[in-house]
């Protein structure tokens, strides 16, 4: 029996939940590169990329399973929700736009991810423990890998400056919502089995800053960030990736693949 | 993933009969040949077409089977199929390392499939209708695959014998994981069975079709085989695969879409029916449901990508200018 800390199980499984989303549905978009990549070691990193974040999604999804206790499977959760039931934070679940757009977005989650898995190592929850210690190699892959695109893109042409420009522009409304607390990752945070999103914040803006500076790139302030993913309220594009994701699963009911 | 006799290679050499002599006789002596040795040039261009076919197949192949992975029906499947698709990019990369030991780029092959000028395994011009046609991919696809790759870990050049090695590592890894889907679907529900039928269906003569023209029929298998780039003819393969694949599809279940199909004592092997081969040099000549659509889409990813492997190099350059500026005003 691995030790468990003690936390009310709806708190414990709306976490996980929420972070496997995150990487089934970041993965989703990755995965959609597959074979579209600007140049063929794309065409390996992202899938490779993407094949790590469903691995993640796939050891989250069976805990929440255990900790739900109601006999679902991993692919129950992943397929067989509705909408409003997934919990992805909103950036995810964009379309990928071009690639600036898509490293951009991988470079911010991994900066996220990489400052929550180093938190997590020493949960009191052994479970999300060894899922971190997992994580965060694979993560810090990540990071380096979609940096040096930042980098590479901010400094490269003007063509490439003008779109890495336009990437931050258009993602800068979802990245406040990765630090959002409410009282589910209070609850999490207070029983010390994964940090407080918002105490990640600091350690995000150095990650991102370092880039920034030698992409020459600006981070942009907005009034108003958007938000509403932890509490299932999606963009439009989401049921359209749900739609895809779940046709088998939705079309051959009860069916084992 | 590819196989198919080679299309529309030049095999005629114009070096003396003395310098082919020796040529012959280190291939005779089972010498492996390496990119800085002499060798003819009709070896070369022969080489040439045939490891940048294949690595045009692996990339091409990629499209396919990419076309299930958002819809994968579980995660444990989207995960496998994302390893594949990733491993065939790979198998790909360095099939165009292979070709580049023989001094052609990798930017002009590319620019050679993407104009249409260089084959890749037809096989992909067909389309993935149903996730079925994933399981029947890696079973019978790869399977051909692997028939003529394992003689090809003996090709008498290194480089690419050494390449095949570990494809053929991963092919085989591949095959057994889609005949696992296939088992999974002939032991389901009757709808999952009807998926692996209807996939077996349209993938089986496609599949027998991937080692080429009968030998009747190929121009320069001879000389292939006589280089040792070759080392089973078209119909020597074909049958092979055949007598291997067949019981595994009765194991299944599954009945083979041709009505000649049987068990000959005699020649203990497997008897088939004919192949269609207008069908075949339709698909070759470009009249396959995908060939366009293939090609359309790698031509998109290498237009659309363009800005990002020019601000690559741009970069690259000036951060080279900047270390050497600083270097310069250091001293």
């Amino acid at each position: 029996m691995t030790a468990r800390a003690k936390i009310d199980q709806t708190a414990l499984v709306t976490i996980l939940l929420r972070l496997a989303d995150d990487h089934l549905i970041l993965g989703h978009r990755l995965s959609e590169w597959c074979g579209h990549a600007p140049m063929l070691e794309e065409d390996l990193a992202m899938p490779n990329m993407a094949l790590d974040l469903i691995g993640q999604a796939r050891s989250l999804y069976q805990y929440a399973a255990e900790a739900e206790g109601e006999g679902r499977t991993e692919d129950d959760l992943a397929y067989l929700r509705r909408e409003r039931e997934y919990l992805n934070c909103l950036m995810v679940e964009r379309e990928n736009g071009d690639f600036a757009h898509t490293m951009l977005r991988q470079f911010y989650f991994a900066a996220f991810m990489q400052a929550f898995w180093d938190g997590a190592l020493e949960s009191a929850d052994e479970t999300v423990a060894a899922i971190a210690g997992k994580a965060v190699k694979e993560v810090a892959y990540h990071l380096r890998h979609a940096g040096e695109w930042v980098v590479r893109l901010g400094d490269g042409t003007e063509e490439s400056r003008r779109r890495m420009e336009q990437a931050v522009d258009a993602l800068a409304p979802y990245v406040d919502e990765l630090f959002e607390a409410d009282a589910v990752s209070d609850a999490v945070a207070e029983a010390g089995i994964a940090p407080d999103p918002a105490s990640l914040r600091k350690s995000f803006e150095r990650t991102v800053g370092a880039v920034f500076a030698e992409a020459g790139l600006e981070t942009q302030a907005v009034p108003y960030g958007q938000t509403g993913g932890r509490r299932g309220l999606h963009g439009e594009a989401m049921g359209y990736l749900l739609t895809e994701l779940q046709y088998m699963q939705r079309t051959y009911p009860g069916a084992v693949w | 993933m590819y196989s198919q006799g080679l299309i529309g290679a030049k095999t005629e050499t114009e070096e003396d009969e003395a310098f082919l002599a020796r040529f012959q006789a280190r291939i005779d002596a089972e010498e492996k040949i390496e990119p800085n040795d002499p060798m003819p040039e009709g070896y070369r261009r022969t080489l040439v077409r045939q490891i940048g076919q294949h690595a045009h197949s692996e990339i091409v192949g990629m499209l396919p089977e990419g076309n299930w992975i958002t819809r994968a029906p579980s995660l444990k499947r989207k995960a496998a199929l994302l390893a594949k698709v990733q491993d065939e990019g790979g198998h790909g990369l360095y099939l165009y390392c292979a070709a580049e030991t023989l001094g052609v780029s990798r930017e002009e092959m590319t620019e050679e499939l993407l104009s249409g000028k260089a084959k890749y395994s037809s096989i992909f011009n067909y389309p993935t209708l149903t996730w079925a046609d994933i399981g029947a991919i890696g079973w019978l696809v790869d399977g051909a695959a692997i028939m003529n790759q394992i003689p090809l870990c003996r090709c008498s050049y290194g480089p690419y014998a050494r390449a095949m090695i570990r494809v053929c590592k991963e092919e085989s890894f591949h095959q057994r994981q889609g005949y696992e889907i296939m088992m999974t679907l002939a032991g389901g529900t009757p709808e999952q069975k009807e998926l692996a039928q209807d996939a077996l269906n349209r993938w089986w003569w496609p599949s027998l079709m991937m080692f080429g023209p009968h030998d009747s029929a190929s121009q320069h298998g001879d000389q292939s085989m006589k280089w040792k780039i070759k080392r089973f003819t078209n119909d020597e393969l074909r049958q092979k695969f055949v007598d291997a694949t067949v019981p595994q599809g009765e194991y299944l279940g599954l009945t083979f879409p041709d009505p000649d199909l049987k068990w000959n004592e005699d020649k203990q092997g497997y008897d088939f029916g004919a192949i269609d081969w207008d069908e075949f040099w339709r698909v070759v000549k470009g009249g396959g449901s995908m060939n366009r659509e293939r090609i359309a889409v790698r031509r998109k990813a290498w237009e659309d990508g363009a800005w990002v492997r020019e601000a690559a190099l741009a970069h690259a350059d000036k951060r080279r200018a900047r270390r050497e500026a600083s270097k310069m005003a250091a001293e």
